[in-house]
């Protein structure tokens, strides 16, 4: 029987995947084929969704972007064997994009069954379970040590060094968290894996567990994502059913268990301490530190409290070995970073790469520059706490020392991009907007500052004594950078300042000159 | 106390009033600590919503692709405020922030099923389509 995989990841559903593979199914028993349809996550060719494979005796091949309306042509063209036909991609590995990236922690994503224990060890899962076991408590935080993780939430806190501290705290109790509070615009990469493959969050997290010996974790996953809800409850049932969660895990001495829970549309909850009092049952408020997490966090009790993807790297670190991981990237950045390339931009996806990369590259030659056909003027690093870069900052190398340094922010991996249509004193309102919308009230300077800042870009975009208020909201930032509690008051000053110095005059000011200089040059 | 008020939600569209003081005595928290919760979280609607619900996503990358402007003509059109519902009950219209369909900007989330690459006659049509398309199942 043929075997087409078409994706459930919720991108390719936006745009008609459900559809398209009810259409396969119809006029398959309308020609008296038999296929069966596989439902995978994303490859992360998002212009390309919904692209669907079939599978053939020389590999997978691709066709997309496929609309319902155009199955009937595709069977008529000889889909079953991968015949010729205008949407017709080739093999999905050969396509350039693919081709380009080291996926380590997507390897999975967009290939297997993300419900199959059987797909998932077939290609690799669970091997890095197996040597963690062989290597101990001590030896698996060694690794994870060695291998340079660093947290992919945005602060860049080595994972191994967390690890230990919790690893070092006697306690009656220990858990272990994964933020999947993926708030920041133009971040996937928690759900698409969620989405894709599971398991291989579980099988991170049981690993820092038996690391640190916490026997539960939690999943926090925000309410956005419905369809990363339901896969990875049901994964874990499932990992459960098969002995790989709960005591006894894989055979060994260990017991580990993990609970999925869902936040409520707050944003603030995506900071570590926020999300720990949201855990608890209480308003996400962010709590002062010390103490850390890794010695009072969930329930006061020792908390290794990771991102999703600093998690799901994990296994990979584990079976392939520190060293292999460590080997790429440069500078303090190792491995690899599922960057997230989204917005206005024509090859919008995930591409997972080694660090190094300049930002340019990934816009323009990755992402084939603005999807509108109109020139790129800015591109927003990090969230919607990150730092608008403009195309003369574009030789910046994709690491997180390289981007302090031009006073800006990795965060999770995502990139916005906007063409020149973009106002960014509007921007640089909106982000004042946002932190007054999400801020959890706990500390003035955010909670004040933020809606003053909202009414001070309003007086500025009115015209009214700019220069004044101008330097008024360099001020209010200074107090919100330096003030606030968390990332929330304390980064929202970097679009700001950031679209203020680069595009000064959208607020009023001269231009740049070496915009000028770049302009011309283009 | 979230996985609660997400039941309660579920159940109801909304969380009432009533329900507050016998999820308190529940926990073993105060009436003020529950209404601090439920206050706080975008999520929890204190009234029912319409029919249809449809979140429109404000943030950065929908943005980039123009969202603001199309979910300005769609409220201008059908004469709602942010978070308000249609007279008839049909279909309420809420601000979300990012739904993790950036590379599809615009999206949208109508009751729970995500819609990528949206212009504005697709944006006009599904809010028609909620408000008077005739309900396959009741």
């Amino acid at each position: 029987m043929a075997r087409i995989f078409v994706p459930a990841d919720a991108a390719a559903r936006a745009v008609g995947a459900d559809k398209v593979a009810s259409e396969i199914q119809a006029q398959a028993a309308k020609r008296s084929l038999r296929v069966d349809i596989i439902r995978t996550g994303s490859r992360g060719l998002f212009w390309l969704e919904p692209m669907i494979e079939v599978e053939t005796a020389a590999g997978r091949i691709a066709y997309g972007p496929v609309r319902p309306e155009d199955v009937s042509s595709l069977f008529d063209a000889g889909l079953l064997i991968a015949a010729a036909h205008p949407l017709r991609l080739g093999r999905p590995e050969e396509l350039s994009y693919l081709k380009r990236q080291t996926r380590l922690t997507f390897a999975r994503c967009g290939i297997v069954d993300p419900l199959s224990l059987e797909d998932y060890r077939t290609h690799g899962g669970y091997r890095g379970l197996q040597r963690a076991l062989s290597l101990g408590p001590a030896g698996i935080v060694e690794e994870v040590t060695k291998s340079g993780l660093r947290g992919r939430g945005g602060a860049g806190f080595p994972t191994g060094i967390k690890w230990k501290t919790v690893a070092d705290t006697p306690a009656e109790r220990k858990y272990i968290v994964c933020n999947a509070d993926e708030g920041d615009s133009g971040t996937f990469a928690d759900r698409m894996l969620l989405e894709g493959d599971p398991f291989v969050l579980i099988e991170g997290m049981t690993i820092a567990g038996i690391a640190v010996g916490a026997t539960k974790g939690f999943i926090y996953i925000r309410s956005e994502y419905p369809d990363a809800i339901r896969v990875t409850t049901q994964a874990i049932a499932i990992a459960r059913e098969a002995g790989y969660l709960g005591s006894k895990l894989a055979g060994s001495s260990h017991a580990f268990d993990l609970e999925v829970r869902m936040g409520a549309g707050a944003y603030v909850c995506g900071e570590e301490t926020a999300l720990l009092e949201s855990l608890e049952g209480k308003r996400g408020t962010v709590r002062a530190k010390p103490p850390l997490p890794a010695h009072k966090g969930l329930f006061a009790m020792p908390t290794v409290i990771n991102n999703l993807i600093s998690l799901a790297s994990v296994p990979v670190i584990l079976s392939e070995g520190a060293a292999n991981y460590a080997d790429l990237g440069m500078g303090r950045s190792r491995g690899t970073m599922p960057i997230q390339i989204a917005g206005n931009v024509r090859h919008g996806g995930l591409f997972e790469a080694a660090f190094g990369l300049t930002l340019g590259e990934i816009v323009m030659d990755i992402g084939g520059g603005a999807a509108s056909g109109r020139h790129v003027r800015a591109v927003q690093a990090g969230g919607p706490l990150g730092a608008y870069f403009p195309p003369s900052l574009f030789d910046t190398p994709y690491d997180y020392e390289a981007f302090a340094a031009r006073d800006g922010l990795l965060g999770h991996g995502g990139l916005v991009v906007f063409d020149d249509s973009v106002d960014m004193a509007r921007m640089a309102r909106f982000a004042l907007e946002f932190c007054a919308i999400e801020s959890c009230g706990k500390c003035t300077p955010c909670r004040i500052g933020s809606t003053r800042g909202t009414e001070v870009m309003d007086r500025v975009m009115a015209g009214h004594d700019r220069e004044a208020n101008l330097a008024l909201l360099e001020d209010l930032c200074q107090t919100l950078k330096f003030g606030s509690l968390c990332a929330l008051g304390g980064f929202t000053p970097y679009p700001v300042m950031s679209a203020l110095k680069h595009f000064p005059e959208d607020f009023g000011r001269a231009p740049n000159r070496d915009v000028h200089a770049h302009a011309a040059a283009e | 106390m979230l996985p609660i008020l997400h039941a309660l939600q579920d159940e109801f569209g909304y969380v009432p009033q009533a329900a507050l003081p016998m999820i308190a005595e529940a926990l073993n928290v105060s009436r003020a600590e529950v209404h601090g919760v439920v206050s706080f979280y975008h999520d929890f609607r204190d009234k029912p919503a319409g029919r249809h619900v449809l979140k429109l996503c404000r943030a950065e990358a929908c943005q980039s692709m123009h969202g603001e402007a199309m979910a300005e003509k769609l409220l201008r059109d059908i004469g709602l405020e942010w978070g308000g519902t249609t007279g008839d009950g049909r279909l309420t219209v809420e601000a979300t922030y990012c739904l993790g369909l950036c590379a599809s900007a615009p999206a949208a989330m109508l009751d729970g099923q995500p819609i990528g690459r949206l212009n504005q006659e697709a944006l006009l049509d599904l809010a028609h389509d909620a408000r008077h398309q005739q309900e396959g199942r009741r």
